[in-house]
């Protein structure tokens, strides 16, 4: 995981025709960890939407470099609003495929649950948990396989004061071994030295004629 | 990657089975139209068996297409898609898990309940044998074809109908040599090898297209 470096360069990110962003460069080092904030709607998550491969970025580069044979895309982990979760399936089994889809297993699904708080409801179908057991089994993946950066959207939201504090160790805990993370949010995660963006509106994309909104 | 395949490949069985998912749906509902269709046309038993294979065909086609619409958006809706392309495996290998995966459970039992469906209809016994065997090696190419447009369809919120639209006329081919192999086994003047060997080539060209294909319309969505 030594030497791993992701540089972002000028991303810009289009949805819709409508310029989102533009300007956006970082570069993450291991054991770094980046917030990023921004109003509502101002591109936070499409950033990590870009950063996982999900959207196309409009202009800009994304370099990902000392990786070996491995793209980005199998060296990230990421946890969105949606929960990514079968809810027909118990919190074990989810965690169970998580852990042979992903490759690089580390700890067992029950271990991952427990260090999150949830070993009660290892099988317990995710249908029947609450939002914040469901984060908490989302935010458990990220135990389970073995991967150096986290893309973490709104990691906190739902999660109670505790489990809050639980995530805030996690997220200490893969720093010192290494690992990078990038995260929005808009409550503070109070993590050690993490670098801080904000996302702004581009004004490009304010000022357009004839923009009705 | 083999992996990757199998613990997909597992999920996805596991899910189909835990809620009761398309697999049994699909089956109940070809049992409905082959039952459907002997009240409607009367009980002319060598009628029914004369059409019997291509109503046999098209309920299958019909029951294929029944749950195919939710094969990628269900993944779409609670985020499992983003996490799908996070695999250490190409995109194509997750879309072959899946479409074996919803074979399994839809396909697979159409080709084993024919010929109790086949007594509905007055098939003879070679014509079970032929059903079974044509559904078998038919229904594969069904299943990758329809994949291209549940993927193109996936984050549409009701594409159920716009897959049918999209998918059906692909189908054609795989319907017609389908039935004629059926046919061929119950008499007439073309050999069953013929139309058999060209069904099989459907399935395994729509394997690769249907993968490939399927997997581009996920990588460009969204």
């Amino acid at each position: 995981m030594r030497g791993l470096r992701l540089s972002v360069n000028n991303l810009a990110c289009d949805r819709g025709e409508r310029r989102i962003f533009e300007g956006v460069s970082f570069t993450l080092q291991p054991s770094e960890a980046l917030v990023i904030t921004g109003r509502n709607g101002a591109g936070k998550s499409s950033l990590l939407d870009i950063l996982a491969g999900r959207l196309h970025p409009a202009a800009g580069a994304i370099l990902f470099s000392e990786a070996g044979e491995r793209t980005l895309a199998e060296c990230l982990h990421y946890v969105g609003h949606r929960d990514a979760l079968k809810a027909a399936l118990t919190a074990e089994e989810n965690l169970a495929f998580a852990r042979d889809f992903l490759g690089n297993p580390a700890l067992k699904p029950g271990e991952a649950l427990d260090a999150v708080g949830l070993a009660h409801a290892a099988r317990l179908p995710v249908a029947y948990l609450s939002a914040g057991q469901r984060r908490r089994v989302a935010l458990a993946r990220l135990l389970v396989a073995k991967r150096p950066l986290w893309l973490l959207d709104e990691p906190t939201s739902a999660l109670d004061t505790a489990s809050q504090e639980t995530l805030r160790l996690l997220l200490e805990s893969h720093r010192e071994n290494g690992g990078m993370i990038a995260a929005t949010t808009h409550s503070p995660l109070f993590l050690t030295d993490a670098k801080e963006i904000r996302i702004e509106r581009s004004p490009s994309a304010a000022i357009l004629p004839g923009d009705g909104a | 990657m083999i992996r990757s395949f199998r613990a997909l490949l597992i999920r996805d069985l596991k899910l189909a089975a835990r809620v009761g998912g398309s697999g049994v749906m699909g089956l109940i509902f070809f049992l409905m139209i082959v039952t459907l269709i002997p009240f409607a046309l009367g009980p002319d038993l060598n009628l029914l068996s004369r059409i019997g294979p291509a109503i046999l065909w098209i309920a299958a086609l019909l029951a294929t297409l029944i749950g195919l619409d939710r094969l990628f958006q269900a993944d779409q809706e609670d985020g499992s898609l983003d996490l799908l392309r996070l695999s250490p495996a190409p995109l194509e290998i997750v879309v072959l898990a899946k479409v074996v995966a919803y074979w399994l459970v839809t396909g697979l039992p159409l080709a084993v309940a024919a010929p109790f469906l086949g007594l509905l209809v007055a098939l003879s016994p070679e014509g079970m044998l032929a059903m079974v065997a044509t559904l078998l090696v038919g229904t594969p190419a069904l299943t990758f074809v329809g994949a291209v447009g549940a993927a193109l369809t996936s984050s549409l919120r009701r594409g159920g109908l716009i897959l049918a639209i999209l998918v059906l006329p692909f189908m054609i081919p795989t319907l017609i040599f389908g039935v004629s192999a059926a046919n061929a086994a119950l008499g007439g003047t073309i050999p069953f090898a013929t139309p058999f060997l060209i069904l099989i080539a459907l399935s395994l060209i729509a394997a690769v297209v249907g993968t490939v294909g399927a997997a581009a319309a996920l990588r460009s969505g969204e």
